[in-house]
């Protein structure tokens, strides 16, 4: 936390790298970062709760994001996206049971010109299509292996 | 250095979710030298790689990873026309000849790491005029410029450098709004990831001119390869003076950083934005006070979008009176136009305010990709209107935008079509605002949640008559309640398609019986 203490929006830089490390917000880091911001712990948890980012329990360990916004369905992001759920068993915002596996919704990865847009584990897929995402989630999962 | 031919191929966003990076790679191993740049915007055919003979650059696209090969042998016979996938130079083709590029000059023709490269291509020449001129002069120009904001308001750029160089304050900021949440909108994510120094160079410009010495880039974490390219050119910045402490030796400070946002499309909103900046919930405020006099840390700030500061060197450079003389009455310069959704030739086009909807979707989009008819198109991102093809001879301009409720927005246009249903688009314009509501105010938070539910119910045909009313009552109530354009606007794509396209709110409606709409059945 100290390095980002006096920083213009350090506590959500703070609370950033929190997560890239360890994948989540647990309940310890509201109250480190209350302490090292000199904030309430309800401050704290109102900013982890405001932002789509920031998440108070682990995900997936591959997480899936797919775009939801207006010029992907314009390309036909919602068949994709029943397809997708159907083929991998999961429903949007849901992680499945074995956790190895989170969906979500994403509004805009700018990709909108070469839709519908995906993202896994952070590496962007454009054009993508229900095969497109299920092989790039099994290669996804055999590295990880 | 080595006589390798040298090869360019993107390292855009775009391009890499496409491939480009297993291509660079394909090309390193085969001895080229790989140049990485941005995209030119012709995104149908991306990855697109070139190489440059005779002085100009030649291009190839799109191109698979099984392309490499065979170009790799085209390109060392010098017989490049011998590829299929040939395209002749770059700056030849039709997309290209005809645009007027004041902003994306450089996007994808140089390495958007090389100080020395934009220098050459002309970069920093109007910051080395700006060090020299007075604030009140820089603020004349961009004043006479006509220059309005490209992030969706078009207010008067002029306007608020004058207010914020006027404010008096021990500390003053430029906050550049670079969290371009809006679907159909890539424009700035392309400018930074391909020519990132630009950005840089407005921003200075700006803090000599109002008189801040600290400047913030608000960047989305949607974008992370922008979020790259940006923080290795501000050290690449730092490292030749054109930031800190002596600004190319004018003796003037200015200090810029990256803040990478953390999820929430509310923050492109300018208050909300601020809010953020300083870790705390992105909740809009409520105006007055304007931020041009208390801003940042209740500090006079100059906040603009990425392309409104990405157009100030030019204005430097060649004069406002020069800047003003492109466009039409009162929207003068270029916008960078975004077309997606279906259409065929998709991407970014850079013009002159004043060409038509349909110039920009049939002649240059070359209508759609599927090959179906054009139902509708979205302009100015979620809380833009939806209009048909009976109002596509309007000009793309400020006014004629609005006079027939729409708005130029940041320039994205979305096209639609005959598939789509516009009640479904409606329900979710109230969906979007529901879940990405900063919750302050009630009628966005409340109204949105309620949209929804009155649009099922006129679907499902419950009281239908009475629940159209009720949707005309809320969208009212929307506009003239809210505290800010998320809440104020969000009516606009639902009243646009209701005007338009009556037909989809009817029940039964024709397109859910008959048609391929959204709740077809195999």
């Amino acid at each position: 936390m100290r390095p980002y203490v006096g920083r213009a929006g350090g506590l959500i830089s703070a609370l950033r790298a929190v997560q890239a490390e360890i994948g989540y917000l647990p309940s310890e880091t509201e109250a480190a970062a209350a302490t090292a911001f000199n904030l309430t712990r309800a401050e704290v948890k109102g900013v982890i709760s405001f932002y789509a980012d920031f998440v108070r329990k682990p995900k997936g360990e591959t997480v899936i994001r797919l775009c939801a916004a207006e010029a992907c369905q314009a390309q036909g992001s919602r068949m994709l996206e029943k397809e997708v759920c159907r083929r991998l068993a999961i429903e949007p915002g849901k992680t499945s049971a074995s956790g190895d596996l989170t969906l979500e919704h994403v509004f805009c990865l700018g990709l909108c010109s070469a839709g519908p847009a995906a993202m896994i584990d952070g590496v962007l897929m454009a054009k993508a299509s229900p095969e497109k995402i299920v092989s790039g989630f099994e290669a996804t999962k055999e590295s990880k292996k | 250095m080595s006589d390798a031919e040298e090869i360019f191929v993107p390292l855009d966003s775009l391009a890499v979710a496409l491939g480009a990076d297993e291509i660079a790679g394909a090309f390193f191993d085969a001895d080229f030298d790989v140049v990485r740049t941005g995209s030119r915007g012709m995104h149908w055919l991306e990855p697109l790689v070139e190489v440059e003979k005779e002085g100009s650059r030649i291009g190839f696209g799109p191109i698979d990873p099984d392309d490499v090969a065979p170009l790799t042998d085209a390109i060392k016979s010098g017989d490049f026309a011998a590829h299929p996938k040939h395209l002749g130079a770059i700056e030849a083709m039709d997309w290209m000849k005809a645009q007027r590029r004041l902003i994306f000059a450089r996007c994808g023709v140089i390495d958007p790491l090389s100080l020395a490269d934009y220098e050459n291509a002309g970069g920093l020449l109007a910051l080395k005029k700006a060090a020299m001129m007075t604030p009140d002069a820089l603020c004349a120009e961009v004043m006479q410029s006509g220059l309005r904001g490209r992030g969706g308001a078009g207010f008067p750029a002029g306007i608020k450098w004058k207010t914020v160089a006027g404010a008096d304050a021990d500390q003053k900021y430029v906050v550049c709004n670079a969290d371009e949440g809006d679907s159909g909108t890539f424009a700035d994510r392309m400018i930074m990831e391909g020519d990132p120094f630009l950005l840089i160079e407005g921003m200075a410009i700006a803090g000599l001119a109002v008189g801040a010495t600290r400047g913030f880039i608000y960047l989305r974490s949607e974008y992370p390869i922008a979020e790259r390219v940006l923080s290795e050119a501000i050290r690449l910045a730092y490292n030749e003076d054109v930031l800190g402490f002596d600004v190319l030796g004018s003796g003037k400070r200015f200090d810029l950083e990256l803040f990478i946002g953390a999820g929430a499309y509310i923050c492109g909103e300018e208050t909300s934005l601020l809010n953020s900046l300083e870790g705390k919930r992105g909740e809009v405020r409520a105006k007055p006070p304007l931020p041009a006099l208390e801003g940042l840390f209740g500090k006079p700030t100059l906040v603009h979008n990425v392309l409104s500061l990405c157009a100030v060197p030019a204005i430097i450079a060649d004069g406002g009176k020069a800047y003003a003389a492109i466009g039409v009455g009162r929207s003068s310069g270029t916008m960078p136009f975004q077309l997606s959704g279906d259409v065929r030739h998709s991407g970014l086009y850079e013009a002159p305010f004043g060409l038509t909807l349909r110039d920009l979707v049939e002649k240059i989009g070359g209508g759609t990709r599927s090959g179906k008819n054009i139902r509708a198109i979205q302009i100015g991102g979620p809380l833009g209107a939806y209009l048909p093809p009976s109002k596509f001879d309007t000009a793309i301009d400020y006014e004629a935008m609005i006079a027939i409720g729409a708005g130029v927005g940041h320039g994205g246009v979305v096209v639609y079509n005959e598939e789509v249903d516009l009640l479904e688009q409606a329900r979710y314009a109230f969906e979007f605002c529901a879940e990405e509501s900063c919750g302050k105010c009630t009628p966005c938070r409340i109204g949105a949640v309620r949209g929804v539910e009155v649009i099922d119910r006129i679907k499902h045909g419950e009281d239908h008559a009475k629940n159209m009313g009720v949707l005309a009552d809320l969208c009212e109530l929307m506009i003239d309640g809210s505290l800010c354009a998320m809440g104020g606007m969000t009516p606009i794509p639902v009243q646009s398609a209701l005007n338009h396209f009556p037909e989809d709110f009817a029940f039964p409606s024709k397109k859910r019986t008959f048609g391929a709409g959204a709740e077809k059945k195999p």
